[in-house]
């Protein structure tokens, strides 16, 4: 017998797709009130123009993108799947992986760089025990790297939602862990 | 009408054109390499991500790519000045910096763009070297293989799947290093919509999309000696497998390539032209039925199981308008494991069918579950006409030198209607010709239905048969099978019959024949073999076939009998949009 602890316990068919669209419905209608507003026809290349900030909407609703909302989004502007997938993963801005709520986020600039953000990088993926670009399990911290943020004066700057932290060193750690918790 | 020079030698050119243009029009091919063009289908791929065809324009301070740069009044182009040839070489080395250097053993090996460049160049070593892209291989499908090791990001598939053919599988995803083409959120092919059609395969200037090769399970097969091998040739593969072998695009090469399959060792040598003309006596019977009771119209063809898929996935809503007809392929594989085997006393395990297409798809339809009766294939292995021409050479048969022969019976003998199967338009054509003489009950003379012929896109006709005004359409290309859809759904057509073909100008193009590398003028050549073979055949309708008429007498009783029913006909499934 498995070891999960969900109420499925033993009727579990395997894990389950994510579909966010049929689990919100009252965000999936949010999204599509919005939609409703722009002027979608069966012109794919005026449709195309509206693609990115529907995108920026849909994340703003449900915080990420699986496949399940990028489909969706691609059949409400008539377009293809694809086209929609290869916008999400050109702009790092957009994610298909659930986010946590504090979102942390090591300056990749180069001025961040050279003082070390390689090595407070590898401190938060030890101690969260998660991979740049994942979401520890509990769905609290989410760990990424950022291009420039202009702070270059305070580098390493590491930034947690719209909190930054300069000259941070890898025994600050803990503590920007811990702040998040208050 | 504008005016340059290129290389100090005056030309004029017509507005719009872009320096390349200008450079052929005198006779200079300036390299490319993310540049395609199809001309007769109006397909171009300008995405000017390679550089590979940078030239000197005076008083401009950058290099300009010739692909991409329109000309002006009074341009003065130098192709080969040393900035040029310095640039060009440079960016083949990068891009050779990050590709597997595996030529001797690539599925592309002599066909492939960056090699020919390379050559041409005369590059004698790589001068960079730096980080590779590991990704792996996609070997999911029954059809295609794609190893994005080998991709330069020329774009080139994602022109033909999403803008030729509207399929919309492949995407430019990520970016910087980890940029790549692929199926969105990188899944492989056979989790999609895609089609099989091939047509990126055959748009892929490298070896990053290829065939699925089944060369090896041939041999093997052969030389088993307790199964009886029997093979079946498309239509299109005796026009165009010549060009694999040495001899000119355009020459028919159906006698030779029978030759050859016996060398090869097949046990016997048969013909999917024979289930060609199977399918027209299905069809043909269902479209009489349907127009008789003004029902389910238009009837669409149902042969190519590119275009098939296409419409389980994106049109399932018009699910019921295809003919149920299988496909020539699949219809003799179940006339073999059935009627031939019981002729041959033997059981369909004991039988190999291995079938060679100018197609990819193909390769998928014969791997579809519901043409495994208890577990038995009908097509055991489907190969494309390329890797039949591998498989020749392999085997050391000079094909040039060979004589014609002839196919083996009863499922060998065709008519003038089956071959034509292989040309955009042959289908409702062959149908058309039978049609014509069940409704008139008379043995009409008039059957060329020039109309349909041609590689145009889309063409349609009004036919007038037996009194009766049939209006019919033929399309090709998925891209404009998709419009013609739309005004279906909508509810503005009145035809009675259309034919589909995923592929544009139909099989004669399909993703397994062999390469044109954007010379069109092969396919104008494919498709008047074709018709030469048709005109030059004493039977040229389907009904007409003996080997038919004997099949349909002593196992089948009619067409549209339940045992055909059984044997003949599918069912369609709809599929996920994805
Ligand atoms: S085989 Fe056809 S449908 Fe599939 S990816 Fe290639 S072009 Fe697109
Ligand atoms: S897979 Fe082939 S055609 Fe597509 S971008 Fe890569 S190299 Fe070009
Ligand atoms: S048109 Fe012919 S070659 Fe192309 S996918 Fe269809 S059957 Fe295959
Ligand atoms: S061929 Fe012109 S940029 Fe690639």
């Amino acid at each position: 017998m498995s070891s999960c602890t969900c109420s499925k316990d033993g009727g579990c068919s395997g894990i389950e797709e994510i579909n966010l669209i049929k689990l919100f419905p009252e965000k999936t209608s949010e999204l599509d009130r919005y939609i409703e507003t722009l002027n979608i026809t069966s012109d794919i290349e005026q449709n195309r123009g509206y693609l990115i900030q529907v995108l920026h909407r849909a994340q703003g609703i449900f915080s990420y993108l699986p496949e399940d909302v990028q489909l969706h989004v691609a059949n409400k502007l008539s377009l293809h799947l694809s086209e929609v997938y290869g916008v999400i993963s050109f702009y790092s801005y957009f994610t298909d992986k659930p986010v946590g709520k504090y979102k942390i986020n090591v300056c990749t600039g180069t001025a961040c760089f050279v003082k070390g953000a390689g090595r407070i990088l590898d401190e938060l993926k030890r101690y969260l025990s998660i991979e740049e670009g994942e979401t520890t399990a509990d769905g609290k911290f989410s760990l990424g790297g950022l291009r420039c943020v202009g702070a270059c004066s305070l580098a390493p700057v590491v930034m947690v939602n719209d909190k930054v932290y300069g000259n941070v060193t890898t025994d600050m750690v803990p503590q920007i862990i811990n702040d998040c918790s208050e | 009408m504008f005016n340059l020079k290129i290389n100090n030698i005056d030309v004029t050119v017509e507005e719009g054109s872009t320096i390349l243009n200008a450079a052929e029009k005198i006779g200079i091919k300036i390299p490319t390499l993310c540049h395609m063009s199809l001309d007769c289908f109006d397909v171009e791929n300008r995405t000017g991500s390679c550089r590979i065809c940078v030239v000197e324009v005076a008083n401009r301070p950058n290099l300009a790519p010739a692909c991409c740069t329109p000309v002006v009044e009074g341009m003065e182009v130098k192709t080969n000045s040393i900035r040029a040839i310095n640039a060009r070489r440079t960016m083949l080395d990068l891009l050779l910096s990050d590709h597997p250097k595996e030529c001797l053993t690539c599925a592309k090996n002599g066909n492939c763009s960056l090699q020919d460049l390379a050559a041409e160049m005369d590059l004698h070593h790589v001068m960079y070297e730096g980080a590779m892209s590991k990704y792996e291989i996609d070997l999911a499908s029954e059809a295609i293989v794609r190893d994005l090791n080998k991709c330069i990001m020329c774009r080139r598939c994602e022109t033909a799947c999403n803008t030729m053919q509207t399929v919309g599988i492949l995407t430019g995803a990520n970016r910087g290093f980890e940029a790549v083409v692929s199926p969105a959120s990188g899944k492989s092919l056979t989790e999609t919509k895609c089609v099989f059609c091939g047509q990126c395969v055959s748009a892929c200037p490298v070896g990053a999309l290829s065939e699925m090769n089944y060369k090896y399970d041939v041999w093997r097969a052969i030389n088993d000696e307790s199964k009886t091998v029997v093979v079946q040739t498309a239509p299109a593969v005796r026009v165009a497998i010549g060009e694999e072998l040495g001899l000119e695009a355009g020459e028919i090469a159906t006698g030779k390539m029978v030759t050859a399959l016996r060398m090869l060792g097949f046990d016997k040598v048969f013909d999917t032209d024979f289930a060609a003309d199977l399918t027209i006596m299905e069809e043909t019977h269902e479209l009489i039925e349907r127009v008789k009771a003004n029902e389910n119209l238009p009837i669409l063809t149902s042969c190519c199981p590119g275009w098939v898929k296409f419409f389980e996935h994106q049109f399932p809503e018009l699910i019921y308008m295809p003919s149920t007809a299988k496909s020539p392929q699949q219809m003799f594989g179940a006339i073999t494991k059935s009627y031939y085997a019981e002729k041959i006393g033997k059981k369909p395990e004991d039988i190999v069918v291995v079938s060679v297409m100018p197609c990819l798809a193909k390769k998928y339809e014969a791997s579809r579950p519901e043409f495994a009766p208890n577990g038995v294939r009908d097509v055991d292995i489907a190969i494309s006409t390329r890797e039949l021409g591998d498989m020749i050479k392999e085997a050391g048969i000079q094909f040039s030198k060979l004589d014609d022969s002839e196919y083996d019976n009863p499922l060998g003998e065709s008519t003038g209607a089956a071959v034509i199967f292989g040309a955009s338009g042959g289908v409702l054509e062959a149908a058309l010709r039978t049609a014509a003489d069940w409704l008139t009950n008379e043995d009409l003379k008039d059957i060329d239905f020039e109309a349909v012929r041609g590689l145009e896109g889309s063409k349609e006709a009004t036919v007038n048969v037996a009194g009766l005004d049939l209006k019919v359409a033929v399309v090709s290309g998925l891209g404009n099978a998709r419009k013609l859809l739309e005004r279906i759904k909508n509810g503005e057509s009145e035809y009675h019959a259309i034919e589909i073909m995923a592929c544009p100008g139909g099989c004669l193009n399909g993703g397994g024949q062999p390469y044109i590398h954007e010379d069109t003028s092969i396919l104008e050549k494919r498709k008047e073999a074709i018709y030469r073979e048709d005109s030059g055949k004493e039977i040229r309708k389907s009904h007409e076939n003996p080997y038919i008429k004997q099949l349909y007498s002593e196992f089948l009783t009619e067409p549209g009998s339940p045992l055909a029913h059984k044997l003949l006909h599918t069912k369609y499934e709809a599929r996920e949009n994805v």
